[in-house]
């Protein structure tokens, strides 16, 4: 099992040197000097500023040089300077990431225990009205835009109805809406998946031999065919996660949220670069081990599956 | 065809897509009113029988612009997409086909593109590339591009051991004319189908970028970035964002239906990411 874990971690270690040279290389498609695109409007931009910011930046060294003192930077945890706060970028993700974490958690429990029940639901139920709605309502989930749902949401539930706050962060009432509205369209590729996969197991013979022992149907559908249909979603699962974290950069502007998605895209429009680099590298490093997580995980759901 | 006919889900996606086409091209016709020019006279009005969508802030005919921006909305889609085939077709016809080193280097160089999640490298590149709607769709375009390289290869390598391939490369045919004439003509159903799919992903990241700002510039009509122009407004002036927003659900919903519909008739065993 050690093993396994080690290899898959090794399997992992090309695609982030992979990430890091593309993020690292993200500064220079700026189209002209970066150093003076970064610096555009602000006051009294002197040629020393340049200057020292490009040293700051490392871009006045060959860019092979460049990216191995990058490289060295970020295994020691130094993901570089604000260029407008004068903050390390790690400083500045601390205050947000905790934020980030609550709502991609709530989004992706709720995403789960919604997409699960609702694809076992649509999966017993196939091909009656049970299955139609829930399968229409996938469909939808999955063609609707993050910001569009999160303004209806806040239109409906906050504007309206006056039940929730529309924005900010702090207490369950603010997690809702934004929980809601990622969840809602995450939920909708797992209920796609778990209804797939359970259609498959249904037909397996050993659901048939359950069935002729008597068992209860509910017991056959969640002890024995659920946990075997649950390995393809589980892979959704961790895909999704990524997804659901780069969703944030949307829904925590939609619902003027602090995280590390709003400082990503804050952050953006003040073309302050270093931390756009050091949010996209935290949130690739985080999705590619995540999904190690979830390669590690099979084996605990289905004892056949071997770590050679 | 006909087994596209038949499924009702994607009857019903075909003639939601073709009435939205239709007003797009036919919007300098049927706007009624200049979806750019400015009337504070008539600000935030609500729907009515002169107004069918209402009127914005500006006093510009809610569906004036919703018409016209359709046509840009789409075409940010369909451009992404092309960019994004034009970048990840060769690529993946070549690993496909010849394997060995070369498919090795592009699988590694795909999977470090699908590390990045989501809308985050399209982001990453409209970041550095700077906003606009050319970068928007550049940059959809390449992270678009490692799924139609997967897709591509995949789909070359099964249609490579077919016997009629063997046949051709037997009887002497060059590489080009296997690729070409064998190759080619038996990959179109899933590559048909992975634009239709990859055509929904692009007109939502696209629509996302242009709400976050980082696209078309006002006061050119376009659906996310009108639906963002209304959102400081919802509780006064609902319409603004509302007939956008539901014109980008719809019209998404309509290719996803479709794209659904065209993997069930050509390929229903088709894996997609």
């Amino acid at each position: 099992m050690l093993g396994y874990v080690g290899k898959r971690l090794l399997q992992a270690v090309p695609v982030l040197i992979g990430v890091s040279i593309l993020v690292f290389l993200l500064i220079h498609l700026i189209p002209g000097d970066p150093v003076l695109v970064m610096l555009q409007g602000s006051p009294n931009v002197t040629p020393e500023m340049i200057a020292e910011v490009r040293r700051n930046l490392g871009l006045d060294v060959p860019l092979a040089q460049q990216y191995w003192s990058y490289i060295n930077r970020v295994i020691r945890g130094d993901l570089g300077t604000s260029i407008w706060t004068g903050q390390p970028v790690w400083r500045e993700m601390q205050g947000q990431w905790l934020s980030t974490f609550e709502l991609t958690v709530a989004s992706m429990t709720t995403a789960v225990v919604l997409g699960v029940g609702l694809g076992t639901l649509a999966a017993v139920r196939r091909g009656t009205w049970v299955d139609s709605i829930v399968m229409g309502i996938s469909q939808l989930g999955v063609s609707i835009p993050l910001f569009w749902s999160g303004l209806i949401l806040i239109f409906v539930f906050s504007l309206t109805l006056g039940w929730l706050p529309a924005t900010g962060v702090g207490g369950w009432q603010r997690l809702l809406l934004p929980t809601l509205a990622l969840a809602t369209n995450y939920s909708a590729v797992i209920v796609r998946m778990v209804r797939s996969s359970l259609l498959d197991v249904l037909n397996q013979d050993y659901i048939r031999t359950a069935r002729a022992k008597g068992l209860a149907p509910r017991r056959v559908t969640l002890r024995h065919a659920l946990r075997n249909a649950l390995i393809p979603a589980i892979t959704i699962v961790g895909l999704q996660f990524g997804n659901l974290l780069a969703g944030t950069v949307v829904i925590e502007t939609v619902f003027s949220r602090q995280g590390l998605g709003r400082l990503a895209y804050t952050a953006i429009l003040a073309k302050d670069f270093p931390i756009v680099q050091g949010v996209v590298l935290v949130l690739v490093l985080v999705y590619v081990l995540l999904n190690v997580v979830v390669d590690l995980s099979y084996g605990l759901l289905d004892p056949r599956i071997r770590y050679d | 065809m006909r087994r596209l006919l038949k499924s009702g889900g994607a009857l019903f996606g075909l003639a939601i897509l073709g009435t939205i086409v239709i007003l797009a091209l036919l919007a300098p016709w049927i706007a009624r009113f200049d979806p750019i020019k400015q009337n504070p006279r008539q600000s935030s009005r609500p729907p009515s029988a002169e107004h069918f969508f209402g009127t914005d802030r500006f006093g510009r005919d809610v569906w004036a612009r919703t018409v016209t921006g359709g046509q840009l909305s789409l075409r940010t889609g369909i451009v992404a997409v092309a960019v994004s085939m034009a970048i990840g077709f060769v690529p993946g016809l070549v690993a496909g086909y010849r394997g060995g080193w070369i498919d090795a280097v592009i699988g590694r160089l795909v999977d470090i593109m699908l590390a990045f999640p989501g809308i985050l490298l399209s982001l990453a590149i409209v970041a550095a590339l700077g906003p606009g709607l050319e970068n928007v769709q550049l940059a959809i375009g390449i992270s678009l591009s490692p799924t139609f390289v997967r897709l591509v290869r995949g789909a070359v390598m099964a249609t490579k051991q077919n016997s009629y391939v063997e046949a051709a490369r037997a009887i002497g045919c060059s590489d080009a004319v296997v690729l070409g004439r064998h190759i080619l003509a038996n990959i179109l159903g899933p590559v048909t189908v992975i634009t239709t799919v990859a055509l929904g992903w692009a007109m939502l990241i696209a629509t996302s970028l242009n709400f976050l700002g980082m696209g078309v510039h006002p006061p050119i009509p376009e659906w996310g970035a009108d639906l963002a122009l209304g959102r400081d407004h919802m509780r006064t002036a609902w319409w603004i964002s509302a007939f956008p927003g539901f014109f980008i659900m719809f019209t998404i919903l309509a290719i996803n239906l479709v794209g659904d519909g065209l993997r069930d008739a050509i390929d229903p065993g088709l894996e997609i990411r």
